[in-house]
Order: structure tokens, then sequence, then C-alpha cells
């Protein structure tokens, strides 16, 4: 792996090397062994390659504990700040494994590219829907009237398969380039998975380690405000996911069209994922606002806050959609919805949305050490 | 300004006395000498606290009973305690462990490397940072008031009562508070390295201070100069060997060296000077600091080989290499002739026969026929590459304190004070004669802490 083409790291290399440094002081200190997983990693070994350093640095959920509870935090000579560091390196790792590389980096750096995106996005659809002739369907009900849906399906069908594509492609990368020089077991363990899969859902990393969560809204006291949004806008967007999903099958195996009654399963699922999203997505976005930048990596904070921004317009504009579709305001609410929705899905590999894909890996390739060394 | 108590330090002894004076009703203010960023005196920089248990509780296992805790501390201080002062400490360290958690403090499992201490130290979530800053929030909870950049100058006695509080504040203007009761507990003066010298000669000035360079001493020399009476020898200590490149305070945990016992430990003449396998190394950290006082320059270079480079936790800095034993002591500025004739005999002495080696256990691997032997863990210095070490005494805080009564009250030459309390480092050299047994400096400022905050609480209630 190199960094070195990134554009806008200033000391590209100086990040692992800085990573490094710090993460040595923790291995002679071991106080915040009980925070996360990212220290009983660090104590199970001697030295750190960059492979090491980009695994604890994607391990690490930026949770703040340890370095309020560091003793070598600046003022102090060793200027210990973990969590600023390993973001720093998450960061240069996930434009660096990203697929095409040039795509990445404007929009985890840029609020406004997002912005721009979501805007032409809906702009683009709105302009679509309202004056090119034939998109709509005159038989069809509600939004259909609008775009049919087989406008929508190749439009959105293209737009969620290759993100995910350039994901796969990302992932590969990310466990290449993390593979430890000790090798490991060749095949990856199930129950690697399971424990992996259970850490994230539980979101075990921002619990502090006495499950009272992280340090981040106010300095250091302990709260689990943030787990909770986190757990709300993450099971949220998996809810409106099973709603399109579960649409999806009702459309083309029962022969069912939208638009679908409340009890339906794209209607209990919307809803309530819509809600989800919306809370804890814009949630998230005003603890940022409270939490220390220097903490994390500066350099994308505009680029965080813009894509948490766009993920609660998601289930905002799905909700209104919901709600007012049957309004004069339908035309609008579904070019934002649709537009929002497609610059979150062509975002999925370039912007903070890729940190989930990273950060499960993380999470497997631990597990899989754990269970390497029979822990 | 109106204060029933005030609370001299802002470490874990001075905290616990603020919360329980604040639990009491009174109106606290806590002058903490350091800036906030530095706040919490030694405590920032510990890791646990030893407690007697009658079985296993939180990370606690099995049960460490009074009279055991009682017997490690005859050992460590060769009897040079207060068995009343000690036993009380002990004792109440029980009920410290829920108390702590109701004040915000987690605790977590012994930290890997120190499984020797699962039995007998509860471990801090995070360290004794993460301590300092529960304790914090929680006295701020309870309405204390916390003056950071705040030095006290003077306690003003008169007919055994405190009448006055001197101190300077943040933008150094000199300010005077008159409290009801006062809280001593400004910890040792190992900070002032002017003192050391004159308690230890010349050669203090190359001792490292492990911890807060805020703790000078000022309010001990105060109140001694005022007729407090003292306890505590003012050369004793507690001292540890550390890496010789930590910095001169702060250097904290981090930088500890736990290669000795699978090393030889030269002097700046490059001779050896003691068994360096004497003892497990927690049970000889603490004898190596003075050992390495009483060297030359006070200082002294550990050097091991190849195959012991991994047998100890890691260095907070690289070691120095070599790949032959005369570039290695080159590099560690010694003599050349005169050191590599040192691990020659060393060498020499070694036994043929290295199979019994076992680097966790005591292992009988002896030399023979050198002065000083090597008892454990003794074999030839060989495998290139070769790594040193340079060792440092590191103080972690001085004995010489104000002597207390049960009740944590401070004795004056004429009897006891009338309103003023002492806890912490302050006073642990009623207790700490010498020696030091680990996690107990965290024990005596909880409950002398605690015991100072109750009694100032009900001292200004039923006045």
């Amino acid at each position: 792996m190199s960094n070195t083409d990134s554009p806008f790291v200033e000391n590209p290399l100086g990040a692992i090397e800085e990573a490094a440094r710090q993460v040595n002081i923790c291995n002679a200190c071991r106080y915040c062994e009980g925070y996360c997983a990212v220290f009983p990693a660090i104590t199970s070994a001697r030295s750190f390659s960059e492979a090491d350093i980009t695994q604890l640095a994607n391990l690490c959920h930026n949770c703040r504990g340890c370095f309020y509870a560091c003793q070598y935090a600046p003022p102090h000579e060793f200027a210990v700040n973990l969590p600023k560091a390993l973001a720093e390196v998450r960061q240069n790792s996930w434009e660096d494994f990203a697929f095409p590389r040039a795509l990445g980096r404007q929009f985890h750096r840029s609020g406004a590219a997002i912005a721009l995106l979501a805007f032409t996005a809906f702009a683009a659809l709105f302009a679509l829907a309202r004056f090119v002739g034939g998109v709509g369907d005159a038989q069809g009900e509600g939004f259909y009237r609008l775009m049919s849906h087989t406008v929508m399906v190749s439009i959105f069908a293209p737009a969620f398969i290759l993100p995910m594509l350039a994901v796969g492609v990302g992932l590969v990368r990310y466990w290449r380039a993390t593979r430890p020089e000790s090798g490991g077991s060749r095949w990856l363990h199930p129950r690697a998975l399971a424990l992996a899969y259970q850490d994230a859902m539980t979101m075990k990393n921002l619990g502090g380690g006495h499950d009272e969560g992280c340090n981040f809204e106010d300095e250091d006291r302990f709260s689990n405000l943030r787990r909770w949004l986190h757990q709300a806008a993450a099971f949220g967007f998996i809810l409106c996911f099973f709603s399109t999903s579960s649409a999806t099958l009702m459309h083309y195996v029962l022969d069912w069209p939208a638009p679908y009654p409340i009890w339906t399963p794209p209607k209990v699922f919307g809803v309530s994922g819509g809600v989800l999203l919306t809370l804890g997505s814009f949630g998230l976005a005003w603890l940022k606002t409270r939490a220390d930048r220097d903490l994390g990596d500066g350099r994308v904070w505009g680029g965080e806050m813009g894509f948490v921004l766009l993920l609660g317009s998601v289930g905002l504009s799905g909700l209104l959609l919901y709600g007012l579709g049957s309004t004069p305001w339908l035309d609008v609410l579904l070019a934002v919805h649709l537009g929002t929705v497609l610059a979150l899905f062509l975002l999925v590999p370039y912007s903070k949305m890729a940190h989930g894909f990273y950060r499960l890996a993380a999470l497997v390739r631990d597990a899989q050490r754990r269970i390497d060394r029979g822990l | 300004m109106q204060v029933d108590v005030a609370v001299l330090g802002g470490g874990n002894a001075a905290l616990c006395g603020a919360i329980n004076a604040a639990l009491a009703g009174c109106s606290v203010l806590v002058l903490e000498s350091a800036p906030k960023p530095y706040r919490g005196g030694n405590s920032r920089h510990t890791r646990n606290f030893r407690c007697m248990h009658q079985g296993p509780v939180g990370p606690l296992t099995g049960a460490y009973l009074e009279d055991e805790y009682f017997d490690d501390l005859i050992k460590v201080t060769k009897g040079q305690t207060d068995e009343i002062l000690a036993r009380k400490a002990i004792r109440e360290s029980e009920a410290c462990f829920a108390w702590m958690h109701t004040q915000g403090i987690r605790f977590q499992p012994s930290l890997s490397g120190t499984l020797s201490l699962s039995r007998t130290n509860a471990f801090f979530l995070g360290g004794g940072k993460a301590l300092v800053n529960a304790l914090y929030r929680r006295a701020e909870q309870l309405g204390v008031r916390v003056r950071y950049q705040t030095e006290v100058t003077h306690v003003d006695m008169r007919d055994n009562r405190v009448a006055e509080v001197v101190f300077t504040d943040e933008q150094g203007a000199e300010n005077r508070v008159q409290p009801r009761a006062v809280i001593a507990a400004s910890g040792g003066f190992q900070g002032d390295t002017d003192w050391l010298e004159r308690a230890w000669g010349p050669g203090a000035q190359n001792f490292l201070i492990r911890g807060t360079q805020y703790n000078r001493g000022v309010v001990l020399r105060d109140l001694l100069d005022q007729g407090a009476q003292s306890v505590g020898d003012p050369t004793q200590c507690h001292a540890v060997a550390i890496d010789g490149r930590a910095p001169k305070f702060d250097g904290g945990i981090a930088s500890r060296l736990d290669c000795v016992p699978f090393s030889v430990v030269l002097n700046q003449n490059g001779q050896r000077f003691y068994d360096e396998g004497e003892d497990v190394w927690p049970k000889r950290y603490a004898i190596w600091g003075r050992l390495v006082a009483a060297q030359p320059s006070q200082i002294g270079h550990v050097i091991i080989d190849s195959r012991s480079l991994n047998l100890f936790m890691p260095s907070l800095y690289p070691p120095l290499v070599s790949d032959t034993l005369e570039g290695l002591v080159e590099q560690m500025g010694l003599p050349t002739g005169a050191s590599l004739a040192s691990i020659s005999a060393f060498n020499a002495a070694c036994a043929n026969d290295l199979s019994g080696f076992r680097p966790t256990e005591l292992d009988g691997l002896a030399t023979r026929g050198i002065e000083p032997a090597k008892t454990n863990w003794a074999r030839p210095i060989t495998e290139p590459p070769f790594y040193g070490y340079t060792l440092r005494p590191g103080v972690t805080f001085t004995y010489l304190g104000l002597k207390v009564d049960q009740a944590a009250r401070v004795q004056m030459q004429d009897g006891p004070a009338e309103n003023l309390w002492a806890a912490g480092e302050i006073m642990a050299g009623s207790i700490l004669g010498q020696g030091y047994l680990a996690g107990f400096g965290m024990t005596i400022g909880t409950v002398f802490g605690r015991q100072a905050g109750q009694e100032a609480g009900a001292y200004v209630k039923h006045r």
C-alpha cells in the first residue's frame, strides 16, 4: 500500500509513522486495555508494520476514551492523541483502497461536493420526470405516474450495483494490505464472522468497556448517546433497505406494484426505518458539532458532516414523500428523495459510508486473530 | 470568599476528601496547583489500588485478608510502619471498592503483564487519569468549586487552628481565604529537586521524577515550619529504576524497564554491582532505584543479548543495538576494557547447561565464583545482536510527611490541630517508613481522604 499519490495528505508516510510512534507508547503503558478492541490487538504484538497500523486504524471506532484517559496526551511531550492519529491513517487508507482512487478524495473531504452531487441528482431526476416524455407511466399509481418503475430500475440498478462492486474491490485491497506479517490462518473462520457481526450490531467498541458509552459530546463524560444514534441510523438504513428489497420482490414475484398499504412490509420497514434513519443521522450531525474536532481527522470534518446530513435527508424526504405523496408537492419530493438516494448510492465507496465495510472487515480480521491465538 | 472546607491539592486523596465534605453538606473549594491538563497529582499516573477482600469482587480474584495484607506491608517496610494507621488503611480498603464505583470510577481486569497483581490490586479502567476525571466530575456535580493553577503558599496556623489559607491564583495574584476546615492533600516534595538535593546530596539532580512536577512540598514545608509533627525520613521515597532517557517529569508507567533479570547491569565504570537475578522483577524493581542512585553519576547500563529481547514488556524507547559487545559499550559511553572484562567474567561464570532457564519463575540458574553473583536467569551474553538500555532512579514520591492520628487529623507539637486534616502522600510516610507495596499509595489516599472529608464535614456542621 502506498499513500504517495494522495493529493491532500501533507505528509502521507508520516501518518503511519506517527501512529506507530504512539502505538509503541501505548504498548509500554497498557492502561487503556479495557476500553476497546484496539488495545488488546496492540498488546499482542511487539512491533508494528504498516499493515498492522492500518488494521488498528480501521479497528478504532473513535470512541475517544483512550484520549481522555491518557496521561501522555498533549501538552505532555509524548503528545499522544491516538484517536486522531488513527483517524488520519484510516482516512488515508480509505482513499487508497477506493476504486477508482481518484473518485474518492473529493467527496471525503468536502461536504459542498456532496451537496452539489445530491442537488445535481435531484435536478436531473426532476427535469427527467417533468420535461422528458414517456418517463411517467400513465396507467401507474402514485409516483409511478411521474416516473415509471422501468425508468427507476434502469437508473438505480446500475447506481447500486456499480458502487457495490467498487466497495468489493476496496475490501479486497484492504484485506491484502492488512495481512499480518506473521501470517495467521489461511481460511476465514466462520466464528470470526459471527463475532464481528455481533460486535458491529451491538457497537461493543463504542461501549467504553463498561458499556456506559464513549467520550464524545462532553469531554470525558461517558455517554451511550452516540452509540444509540448510530444504531438508529444504521438499523434505520437496514430497514429502509429491507423496505426496498421487499417491494422489489412484491413487484416481480407477486406482480403487485406500488403503492402499498401501510400493513405491507415495504411500508412497515420503510416508515420505521425512515424515522430511525432521520433521527439517528440528524442526531449524529448535532453531536458532531459538540465534539472536539482535534480528536478526529480534521481534513474530512466537512465531508463527514455532508455525508451524515445527506443520510438524514434520505430518511426525511422518504417520510415526507409518504406523508405528502397525494399533494401537489409530490413531484418535488419525489425528485428530492430519489436524488438524495442516488447521491448516497453513488457515494457509498467514496464517502464516510465506506467506513461500515472497512470497520466490519477490521472486526473480522481482529476476531480471526483472537481465534488463531485461542483467545 | 466564603467557604466551609478548603482542600489543598487535587489528586485522589484531595478529591475523596472534597467529595465526602460536600456530601456532608459543606461548601468546598479545591485549590489545585497544576493547570487542568495536569490535574490530579501523581494519581493521574497510577493504575490500581490494593484492596482487601473476603472473596472474588469485581475484577479481583480469590480473597485477600487483613493479615496477609499486613504481612505484605511488614515485609516491604521491614516493620517501619504505624500499625494502627496501617490496619485502618487495610481494613477500610474493602469498603473503598464500592465507594469508588459509586463515585464513577470503573475497574478492569488486571492488565496484561501484571497477572501477579490480579488478586490483590483492583485496576482502574483507563488508569489513574480516568479515575481523576471521574472524581472531578463527581465533585463538580456535588457543587465543589475547583480552581486550577492556584498554588497554596501559606497555611496560617494560630493556636493550632488554621486561620487563613494564602494562595496565588491563575494570574499570579495573592489571594486569602478563611475556611472553617482545611484538608491538606498536596503530596510529597519530589517535584522540588533542590529539596531532594538537600536530602540526598548533589546526585539527586540526576534523579528523574516519574510523576507530577507540581508536588513541590510547599504546604508540607510550611506546616512543618509552624510546628506540625513530622514522620518519615527525608531520604526515603518510592524510587524505581526507569529508562534513563525518560523525561525529567511525568514519564509515568511507560518509562519502566523490565529487562534487568535477563541482563547484566554495569555502572559507569563498567563494573557489575548487584545480583540482577535476585527475585522476579515485580518484587525487585523498587530496590533498583536506590541501587542505581548509589552508583557514580546515578546511572546503570543494562546489556542483554538477542535471546532475551522478547522476554519483557516492550520499552518506551527502542534499545541501543550493536552486532558486537564492543560496539554496544562504546555507544553506551562505557569504558571498553573494563566493561568487556566484566561481561567476560560474567559469561565465564554462567553454567554450561542452560536448559533449566525459565523466564517467568525463579529458575536457580546461577553464576559460580563471581561477585556479585547472579542467582537466577544467568545466561551468558553471547548471541548478537546485543541491546543496551540506560537506567536512572525514578522517584515516585517522598515519604517525609505530616503525622496524623486515626481521624487523619494533623498533629502539632502540642496536640492535634483543631481544623486541619491530611491525606495522601503528604502523610503516607506514617505508614510507609520505607519500601513500597504496589497500589498502597492509592489505598492510603482513598481511605484517609474519605476520612478527612468526613471529619472536616462533621466539624463544620457540628461546631
